[in-house]
């Protein structure tokens, strides 16, 4: 990697005052030391923000949950009201990456980790998002691990997070602070579509730091709810396909809500609130399960090599959908189905 | 540029003090500047496990984390595992269940068994093996390490596949 310098900001106020030119956040560096050994990335500066008070889970009095920016994605994964009250999110925590990994990386992190595209990590070919208006080497290319939704002609990465895809499904929230004061972003709103700047990834501007995550309250999904993902091999691989899926569903056995987010297969979390109002009022049965994937799924190409991604994402929205209707409460057995 | 940074570590019990650049990888310090070099350096990018040490209990890619970041740390490596010449119990599982072959992957595998063990959320045998895909076995040594790391951690069910009883030393049909 390139030279660069580093310190160890005291509070949030030294760390922003230090996000000069050049100059990037470094909490868990698992994905940011792994681009920079790459020169994908080669900032000038890291700014440590381990010691800002940030790592924590605390509660809403609203029954939610904050997950501090700098919390580890292991201690959010096994925390126990987390594992109470979002089992979704825990499942799709301990889906990605690797033990080690998940101690080390932060909640901040894991919403802003790079695509896995290999164009992207290959600095000897054009690449859009690692050096605007150099063109995509992916279209055309090793399509395996891309879009099928959202892309553009300068695009298709995907993102690569299975917590976001969780996150996405739950409503959160996003907390960020910068010199001018603080804001939210809906989580819907957090990750972009490539358009013509797949240079951005997220609608976080120049100056800003996550501070925390807010999860609403959310206890009538958690006795439904699912977190399958498939991949090329049984564990620590990105997800081709992966889905979210939590349903509420009343005492007549009707669903009141659902909500189901798609991991693998655009540049952000796939949702469409469209699609889930499809289930409302109706019995929680494969058939309408199927409906919301040709709802979500509109529109889905292949680019090739992928091509096998919309079918492979329909059947893994119904399947996953099932899997949340029939209650299954703890989902983080990986041999729990045999289906990831 | 900034020269250098100082780097205070408790290594395997032992405090050490480094000067280096904000560059170095704790891996690197470890290989490079402290002369340890049990831990290895396999792909250097996290897939792995090779460089997996403990920090403070838990284990983590060793080549992922900036020295730097790591000042003022218990670090155990390991070399720091024995008690002398009385070999940690999963060190001795690992011999007795065969459980490596070229060997260099398994300062890793010993270390992350640990973490594994100190973090307590395995108590199956499939959730042993989910719980250790972060260390990648090139020789295919797997059986025998879920055998080392389940025997260790006193799990009833020491076999993948108890219809298929893997003895060490011989080849699974």
């Amino acid at each position: 990697m390139n030279p660069v310098s580093y310190l160890r900001a005291g509070d949030t106020g030294e760390a922003l005052s230090h996000l000069g030119d050049g100059a990037r956040f470094i909490a868990g560096g698992t994905n940011l030391l792994d681009l920079m050994k790459e020169f994908v990335m080669r900032p000038s500066a890291l700014v440590d923000i381990n010691a800002l008070p940030l790592d924590y889970i605390a509660q809403t009095a609203q029954g939610g949950l904050l997950l501090g920016a700098t919390a580890r994605n292991a201690d959010t994964a096994y925390h126990p009201l987390v594992r109470e009250r979002y089992p979704l999110l825990t499942a799709a925590i301990l889906a990605g990456a690797s033990p080690q990994i998940r101690n080390m990386a932060s909640n901040g992190g894991n919403l802003l980790q790079r695509t896995r595209c290999i164009y992207f990590y290959d600095v000897a070919v054009p690449c859009n998002k690692r050096q605007p208006g150099s063109g995509c080497s992916a279209i055309g290319g090793l399509t395996r691990q891309h879009a099928i939704l959202g892309a553009s002609e300068h695009c298709i990465a995907t993102h690569p997070s299975d917590m976001c895809v969780a996150l996405a499904a739950l409503d959160a929230v996003v907390h960020v602070r910068s010199a001018g004061g603080e804001r939210q972003i809906a989580f819907s709103d957090f990750h972009r579509l490539p358009d013509d700047h797949p240079e951005l990834d997220t609608t976080l501007l120049p100056g800003e730091l996550i501070t925390y995550i807010e999860l609403p309250r959310a206890t009538q999904f958690a006795g439904h709810s699912y977190y399958l993902k498939l991949r090329d091999r049984a564990s620590y691989a990105f997800a081709l396909v992966s889905v979210a899926a939590a349903l509420d569903i009343g005492d007549d056995g009707m669903v009141r809500e659902a909500r189901v987010a798609l991991g693998g297969v655009a540049h952000k979390p796939w949702r469409m609130p469209s699609a889930e109002a499809l289930l409302v009022g109706q019995p929680a049965n494969a058939g309408n399960f199927a409906r919301v994937a040709d709802a979500l799924l509109a529109g889905a190409r292949g680019q090739g090599e992928n091509n096998f991604k919309p079918a492979m994402a329909s059947k893994a929205i119904v399947r996953a959908l099932e899997l949340a209707a029939a209650g299954t409460y703890d989902n983080t057995g990986s041999e729990r189905d045999g289906s990831d | 540029m900034n020269s250098t940074y100082p780097v205070r570590l408790q290594l395997n019990g032992e405090a050490r003090h480094f000067e280096v650049e904000a560059w170095v990888t704790l891996l690197d310090l470890l290989r490079e500047r402290a002369g340890v070099t049990g831990t290895k350096k396999g792909c250097d990018h996290g897939q792995c496990g090779a460089c997996t040490v403990l920090v403070g209990g838990k284990r983590i890619n060793s080549c992922l984390t900036l020295a730097v970041m790591q000042d003022g740390r218990e670090v155990t490596t390991v070399e720091g595992l024995a008690d002398g010449d009385q070999l940690h119990p999963i060190q001795q599982a690992f011999i007795e269940h065969d459980a490596f072959q070229c060997g260099y992957c398994t300062p890793g595998q010993l270390c992350s068994a640990i973490g594994l063990m100190n973090e307590g959320h395995a108590s199956t045998v499939a959730e042993v093996r989910e719980l250790m895909s972060g260390n990648i076995c090139r020789c295919g040594a797997y059986p025998g390490i879920v055998a080392a790391v389940t025997e260790v951690m006193g799990l009833e069910q020491r076999q993948d596949n108890p219809d298929r009883p893997y003895q060490p030393g011989t080849v699974p049909a």
